[in-house]
């Protein structure tokens, strides 16, 4: 046969961490099953214990499975193919969390556009509006419900503008730390990343103050009927995954401090900013449907 | 030959098979985790099956004589959540996990430690949801697809530990997917162009995308379902503005692409095992992608011939319908590219052809009976019934379940290096086809005549019909235990088992030894 020479692809030994993984969740399924049942029924348990459980499990895991990764990849084990594997893995991640956040803006469509102009009796429902929900008015937001509760839409003026600018700034900043890491300047990406986490961290503060206000001066809270529903679904999950884009953004920050990434070896780099931009990209849709119209 | 299998040692502990439970638990054998999601899989099959078993027992006769409604409907649901996610799915999975590198001349999967995570995440998934049938209150009762409100306002407290494990599983699902899509874009020997992939990892890579598309819109689904029930929101609640016919909505957006994720894999192995055993080519190669493709991309947008009942407007009623027809015209093709194969072929019926036979007869019949279900006036009367259940009886037990079986019988000899059994084979086979059609074809009957399923009891003059049904399905049942002998049987020993195995079988994966070494294609072999 032939004698043509071909790279290995790496095809790692075995590893105990994905079965610590499989651990983990399951600690984290039971503990988070039992404590959202002790929160309804208000009953003592021992769900926050699992939970905790479960979280540390799978914080042990990442360090371990991570310092593995970096470890390999640092003695030079990986090929460039692997890294097309890491890219593309990491493509079809966000892709499918593009699909998660499409099932919450499908139900903000379906509930604006569908179930309360319906419940008002447009279309041929006339006698549902007429009989069940008697005076119900389809307006969005919805602060007024057909069972009579009230609350109040959140204007996109103020806090959610100022949210607007910063992710967005950290997107721009988050580019000229990637132009300084392919550039090889160190200091400018160290500059630029610091100043993406930081404003990445505003973001959330000011997050933190926007649903504080929602919740004491506005009665907008996430029994607030489906404006209240699509509302905090969709910018509660948007702001879980700014958390975690910021805690990957810190860790691939303390990596350059370190001196890991090299100009064409900065997978980590790579895969936490196209999850930033992404976010960003979420928010954009956010700020105008759940905001702005 | 040698330069095929593994010869190089890049590190300790790689080139010789690891032993004992950590050869498992710690595997990143693409080999390996492969045959953890078959076994995995039968035995789920074998658990939702005993649940069958108990709602034909409970169905044998009117009234109710074995266990309480309530018991019934949590039997209904698991035997369903079980087969989908616990047996179908991870069967498909195990066999993209074996043959996929093989085929095409991989040394593994792109990432191979993310496939064992994939793996392990659900015999925990699954321990949670069948543990919660004990829990106080009992399992989930709401059918498996858990419709709202009697999933939120009316399911009782178990019901968290079902939602958290339906995320879990989603996420195996999603790695697994995203792992079988990376290995096929990135990892096909120099030469294996994508038009030269055989059917069973085009299929696959399709699969792998609805997988990505889908899954985390279920998780969406159950993520508003928990907060609905636990948390005040009103995504399904008319009296905050939202609508219980949402979920279903957003639920068949992921409902009816699972669907084709469970049969797209089968359409592949069939296109393998056909043209083996009729010694031909298969007809129409290229046009099997397409049409594989359409289906897929149609699935998107047919998912409310699930709910044609629910008081949709009229002009949405007719677009799901037709979209729906249309989808017949990709599978038309299929069907007629199979039969197109096999003529003039010299065949020859080993059991895994016996099965591929069946499944293209079969499966026609569970198509035809879904195309009466599209037309949506006629949907009025079958919606519900059991009509519904013999249809998608006949897709999934004589189409997906029938095509791992025939798969199980064709790649067996490479996987354990014995021939099975073929005289056991033959029989697992003719009992499993009379007994499936006494099971699942009289309840077409049932259905038209108006026999709503989910029910523990019903009208006498179902009587007779069901304890048909029941006796097909005890029948069926004890079939299967046929084919884990075979099984047995074959890894035990058996006749040595030929690199090439079937006369007419081509790809890569009959180029190898049998059994196929721990690791193959380390380096990669010219594709011409």
């Amino acid at each position: 046969m032939s004698t043509k020479e071909y790279e290995h692809y790496y095809v790692p030994a075995q590893s105990k961490w994905p079965i610590v993984g499989a651990v983990g969740l399951f600690f984290i399924v039971i503990g988070a099953a039992a404590l959202v049942n002790q929160f309804a029924s208000g009953n003592e348990g021992l769900g926050a214990y699992g939970l905790t459980l479960g979280l540390a499990i799978m914080v042990y895991m990442m360090f371990g499975w991570f310092k593995n990764q970096i470890d390999e990849s640092m003695a030079g084990m990986y090929s460039a193919q692997l890294g097309v594997s890491y890219r593309q893995g990491m493509a079809w991640f966000i892709f499918s969390e593009v699909m998660f956040f499409a099932a919450f803006f499908g139900a903000l469509f379906y509930a604006r556009n569908m179930s309360v102009p319906w419940l008002a009796g447009e279309g041929n429902n006339a006698m549902t509006g007429e009989i069940l929900w008697n005076g119900f008015q389809s307006v969005w937001p919805l602060e007024k419900m057909p069972d009579g509760r009230e609350t109040q839409g959140m204007p996109w003026t103020g806090l959610p503008l100022y949210n607007t600018l910063l992710l967005l700034t950290s997107s721009v900043t988050l580019h000229f730390a990637h132009v300084g890491i392919e550039k090889g300047e160190r200091s400018k990406a160290k500059l630029m990343m610091g100043i993406t986490i930081a404003l990445g961290i505003m973001f959330l503060i000011l997050q933190v103050e926007e649903y504080i206000h929602a919740y004491t001066e506005m009665n907008l809270t996430l029994d607030a009927g489906i404006y209240g529903s699509t509302f905090f679904m969709l910018t509660g999950f948007h702001g879980m995954h700014v958390t975690l884009g910021t805690i990957m953004l810190i860790v691939v920050f303390l990596r350059i401090l370190k001196g890991h990434f090299t100009k064409d070896n900065h997978f980590a780099f790579l895969a936490a900013s196209w999850y930033w931009h992404f976010v960003d990209v979420v928010w954009l849709g956010l700020f105008v449907f759940v905001y702005i119209l | 030959m040698s330069t095929m299998t593994d010869t190089h040692d890049d590190h300790d502990d790689h080139d010789h098979k690891p032993t004992g439970i950590t050869r498992w638990l710690y595997t990143t054998n693409h080999k390996d985790i492969g045959t953890m999601y078959l076994w995995f899989s039968f035995t789920m099959f074998l658990i939702g099956g005993f649940m069958a078993m108990i709602i034909r027992a409970e169905l044998y006769q009117p009234g109710l004589q074995i266990i309480d409604p309530n018991f019934f409907n949590q039997m209904t649901t698991v035997h369903g959540l079980i087969m989908v996610f616990g047996a179908v799915m991870p069967a498909f999975v195990g066999l993209a996990n074996w043959l996929i590198p093989m085929m095409i001349g991989a040394p593994d999967m792109a990432l191979p430690r993310m496939n064992n995570w994939s793996f392990w995440i659900l015999p925990f998934a699954f321990s949670i949801l069948l543990a919660s049938l004990f829990m106080e209150g009992g399992g989930p009762n709401f059918g498996w697809t858990f419709y709202a409100p009697l999933s939120t306002t009316y399911s009782n407290d178990s019901t968290a530990f079902f939602i958290f494990s339906v995320h879990i599983m989603g996420m195996s699902s999603i790695m697994g997917a995203i792992n079988v899509i990376v290995t096929i874009f990135n990892m096909r020997a120099p030469g294996m162009t994508f038009m030269k992939m055989p059917l069973f990892v085009w299929t696959w890579l399709i699969t792998a995308f609805l997988l990505i598309a889908v899954m985390p819109v279920l998780a969406g689904t159950v993520t508003m379902m928990l907060t609905d029930k636990y948390f005040g929101t009103s995504f399904f609640d008319a009296a905050g503005g939202g609508d219980p016919v949402m979920f279903q909505h957003i639920f068949w957006f992921f409902g009816h692409p699972e669907v084709y994720i469970m049969i797209l894999p089968a359409f592949g192995i069939v296109s393998e095992i056909i043209p083996t055993f009729a010694r031909k080519r298969l007809f129409g190669y290229s046009s099997m992608v397409y049409a594989t493709s359409s289906i897929a991309l149609l699935s998107f947008i047919v998912w409310a011939h699930h709910m044609l009942t629910t008081g949709m407007p009229v002009a949405a009623e007719l677009f799901f319908m037709y979209a729906t027809m249309l989808i017949s015209v990709p599978t038309g093709v299929k069907v007629f590219n199979w039969v197109a194969t096999m003529w003039k072929g010299s065949m020859t019926f080993e059991t895994p052809m016996l099965f591929a036979l069946a499944f293209v007869i079969l499966f026609t019949i569970g198509g035809f009976s879904g195309l009466m279900l599209a037309i949506t006036p006629a949907d009025f009367q079958y919606h519900d019934t059991y009509f519904v259940v013999a249809h998608f009886h006949y897709v999934l037990v004589t189409g997906a379940i029938f095509s791992i079986m025939a798969a199980a019988y064709y790649w067996l000899p490479k996987w354990t290096g014995h021939m099975y059994d073929e005289k056991l084979g033959k029989t697992h086979f003719w009992c499993s086809l009379i007994s499936v059609n006494v099971l699942f074809f009289p309840m077409h009957f049932v259905g038209l005549a108006g026999m709503p399923r989910r029910i523990p009891d019903y009208a006498l003059q179902f009587a007779d019909f069901n304890k048909i049904i029941s006796i097909g399905g005890f029948a069926f049942g004890l079939s299967q235990l046929i084919f884990l002998a075979v099984v047995i049987k074959c890894i035990r020993g058996g006749e040595k088992a030929t690199d090439r195995v079937w006369e007419g079988a081509t790809g890569l994966e009959w180029e190898i030894p049998s059994p196929a070494p721990y690791h193959t294609f380390s380096t990669p072999p010219e594709i011409k």
